[in-house]
């Protein structure tokens, strides 16, 4: 892992890997929702509605698994002072925070026609919101931050305290009566049917992918600021 | 009650955030990069 914590050689690795995964995301992306648009059966309960799923679950995942990401460049960043640790929990928190307000929304317009309500304040909806404003809790101090292109450690220790609130997520559903529905897919299997299970797995490795290139971009941005901030340095000082 | 305004409203959510996610990060790094390979080869 440190072999990547000069930024030269991170550079040369993140410029030919942002459209290895960019293209390939965005295919899969619209093949998958175009797949299940058109060709998905309605389902007997929700009806036509389980399509939403295409879009919901991979942004839940995402939402997830970006502020899981913060808080393990958080930990390297605090513990190894890994120099590109704390731009690549910077280059997450925006778009993490994006992919949890998609699922909030998505699943708000899910709920409205399934159960009747736009929103109710059980586990799973009230943890993901919290998870949302724990993003923008994090974009406020890492912009607080005086030194660009890096994180603060107060943003550092808000990152990895913040994590304590994916596993509330996930079994929120287990721990407290929710209208939300238990797990479909877990590691044991899944309960979903392969009509609606073949797209959403090319979904959300599809969304998965156009994230990896949105925060890769989001770290190159980062490191060019830096490299202008330090030749600005050195024209004043001349 | 019609599901389909439901479905698009949701796929547009979601397009309309993807697009400018994507368009927003791409430019700024573009143009960050620009700046700061100019700023380089400057004397």
């Amino acid at each position: 892992m440190h072999r990547f914590a000069n930024p030269a050689r991170f550079l040369r690795l993140a410029k030919p890997l942002t459209p290895a995964l960019f293209w390939p995301g965005l295919l899969m992306v619209l093949g998958a929702c175009g797949w299940g648009l058109m060709a998905a059966p309605a389902e007997r309960l929700m009806g036509d509605t389980v399509k939403i799923i295409f879009v919901h679950v991979p942004s839940a995942w995402l939402g997830m698994a970006g502020w899981t990401g913060i808080a393990f460049a958080s930990i390297v960043q605090l513990v190894w002072r890994h120099p590109l640790a704390g731009i690549a929990a910077r280059a997450i928190a925006v778009p993490g925070a994006v992919f949890a307000a998609i699922c909030l929304l998505t699943g708000s317009i899910w709920g409205r026609p399934t159960w009747g309500t736009w929103w109710v304040w059980d586990g799973r909806l009230t943890s993901m919101l919290v998870l949302f404003f724990l993003y923008l809790g994090y974009i406020a101090l890492a912009n607080a931050s005086s030194e660009k292109g890096d994180t603060s450690r107060i943003a550092s220790v808000f990152g990895i305290i913040g994590a304590v609130n994916i596993p509330i997520i996930n079994r929120s559903v287990i721990w407290w009566e929710s209208q939300h529905q238990k797990a479909s897919i877990t590691l044991g299997g899944s309960s979903i049917n392969d009509a609606y299970l073949v797209p959403l797995f090319v979904s959300v490795l599809g969304f998965s992918l156009l994230f990896g290139a949105i925060v890769l971009m989001r770290m190159r941005g980062a490191l060019a600021e830096m490299r202008i901030d330090a030749r600005m340095r050195r024209m004043a000082a001349d | 009650m019609n599901h389909e305004r439901f479905i698009i409203a949701a796929f547009a959510v979601t397009g309309i955030n993807m697009v400018w996610l994507t368009l927003s990060s791409y430019f700024a790094m573009r143009k960050s990069e620009a700046l700061a390979d100019d700023l380089r080869q400057q004397p």
